[in-house]
């Protein structure tokens, strides 16, 4: 019994935490169209996030892109199917490893920021200061703030990619001689729009994922300078765990449309 | 602009009018019953200190005041506008009349002093002449508090005391009627204390602004005070001058002024 009862109150919380992201997200879409519009505001949040990520974004797809090339070499030689290579180089990122990587690098990145960021104002009594200066918080703070990821993470998703495939055709072209512009004519002949689209919807919702949690976690923060912590640490933990609720259904939607 | 209701809420009494008017406030979070019907009225042109141990709902009070928190019952009223009968817009017009000095200074980290000071003026320009150029206003403010050399300064590069000037400049910008002071002199040594004092009653003379004084610091009550609330309990438990109270012969009055 003593066990029991923690476990059905951690999962009553987590689904009131639900209800209240659910809440958030409503009052969200509901500020959004409803004037006075921060777009000075917004456009700073879209430089501080887009370009402030970008070279994070870059690195990583680097990387992704030439580790991802390197430990499937060996294996595909084997098979003698190394002339696959760009194809399922170029598939595995652009339809999954681009969008996922780059969202979770960017849940570190400023989902943490922001739920810090938040936290920080609040228990500062930097959002009641706004209140009473006649600004509307929720909206020069948290409807900026999920705007911008939303529209900025598809970019960076894109970068991210294009920089990935750089890395892998940078090892095909070493090891493999194969030439950039054959590399990349083999990726681009085996991608068609049933990979780019359901790609890019998915990475607005990633964006979208990433501001919402991160501006949650942030603007409820508890008093205290461990509330900012637990915001900031909370953010990227929920953050991450969301993201692949929303690939998987991505994915599972997205099979479904294929299948028609 | 949002006028100064001519209605029986704003109660002329002992020929001075009433510009703050509390009525059995209650807030209780959870369990805890922060305050059990506060009364306060507030007159115009008044200096009122409300003095409390930490904890006794001061803050919660002073929230309450300005749309921040919602009391569980009550009536408070600011200019004769019953404060949970209004809409947002209406709120925020009445907002610009009220000055708020946090206790902390709230600053905004990411602007500057001078944007800090601007922030206010995006949404009340109207009440402001629709001016274009808001430098004058913003260096006239930060004058006032002794501080026009700071406008370009970030707030991390500013002293706690300097921190609380710009703030106190911040919430002088709309030229409010009303200013609410939550512990202005908390976590300054005791000379910025009395130099933020100082600074208080001078443009209280200046301005010839309302002052509510939230405050647990008895030196800073007995400078400005003309009138003492002492909340304990949840209620104003004395009332009276400064001198009035520290004569008091009441255990819970005489606790405040013990050295």
């Amino acid at each position: 019994m003593s066990t029991v009862k923690p476990i059905s109150g951690g999962i009553k919380q987590f689904f009131i935490e639900i209800g209240e992201l659910a809440y958030f997200a409503g009052r969200f879409f509901k500020e959004l169209f409803r004037p006075p519009f921060e777009f000075k505001e917004l456009l700073r949040q879209c430089y501080h996030m887009g370009n402030r990520s970008l070279v994070l974004v870059m690195v990583t797809g680097f990387i992704i892109g030439l580790v991802l090339t390197l430990q499937s070499r060996p294996t595909l030689i084997e098979f003698g199917a190394e002339s696959w290579m760009p194809n399922m180089v170029g598939i595995s990122i652009v339809r999954e490893l681009g969008p996922v990587i780059t969202a979770l690098v960017c849940a570190g990145r400023i989902a943490s920021g922001i739920g810090a960021e938040l936290g920080s104002m609040r228990v500062t009594e930097q959002i009641d200061a706004m209140e009473v200066s006649g600004t509307n918080p929720f909206k020069y703070l948290v409807v900026t703030r999920i705007l911008a990821t939303t529209l900025m993470l598809p970019l960076l998703v894109i970068m991210g990619d294009a920089i990935a495939l750089y890395g892998s055709a940078l090892v095909e072209n070493f090891k493999g001689n194969v030439s950039f512009l054959l590399y990349f004519n083999r990726v681009f002949d085996a991608l068609d729009y049933r990979d780019l689209i359901p790609a890019t919807i998915k990475s607005f919702f990633f964006g979208f994922a990433i501001g919402l949690v991160g501006c949650f976690k942030g603007y409820y923060s508890k008093k205290g300078t461990a509330g900012v912590g637990l915001a900031a640490n909370t953010a990227v933990v929920f953050t991450s765990m969301l993201l692949f609720v929303i690939d998987f259904i991505a994915v599972f939607v997205s099979d479904i449309f294929y299948d028609l | 602009m949002i006028e100064e209701k001519e209605s029986s809420n704003n109660i002329m009494m002992d020929d001075r009018e009433v510009i703050i008017h509390i009525k059995d406030l209650y807030k209780s979070f959870g369990k805890n019953h922060v305050l059990n019907g506060f009364n306060m009225k507030l007159y115009k042109g008044e200096n009122l200190v409300v003095m409390g141990k930490s904890g006794s709902g001061k803050s919660v009070m002073i929230k309450c005041l300005v749309g921040l928190m919602q009391p569980d019952s009550g009536y408070i009223s600011v200019m004769g506008n019953e404060i949970k009968l209004l809409d947002r817009p209406t709120l925020d017009i009445l907002r610009s009349e009220i000055g708020f000095l946090f206790q902390g200074s709230a600053l905004y980290d990411s602007m500057t002093v001078r944007e800090n000071l601007e922030f206010p003026m995006r949404r009340h320009k109207e009440k402001l002449g629709n001016i274009s150029d808001t430098t004058p206003l913003v260096i006239e403010a930060l004058e006032s508090v002794g501080l026009a050399d700071a406008i370009d300064l970030m707030p991390e590069e500013l002293s706690g005391g300097m921190k609380r000037r710009v703030a106190l400049a911040r919430t002088l910008i709309l030229k409010p009627k009303i200013i609410l002071y939550d512990e202005p002199t908390s976590g300054l040594d005791p000379i910025t204390a009395k130099e933020i004092i100082e600074l208080m009653r001078s443009i209280q003379k200046k301005y010839g602004t309302s002052s509510l004084i939230i405050t647990h610091d008895v030196d800073c009550a007995r400078v400005i005070s003309e009138r003492m609330i002492l909340l304990v309990d949840g209620i104003n438990y004395a009332e009276g001058t400064y001198d009035e109270l520290v004569q008091s012969k009441d255990p819970k009055v005489e606790a405040f002024f013990k050295k």
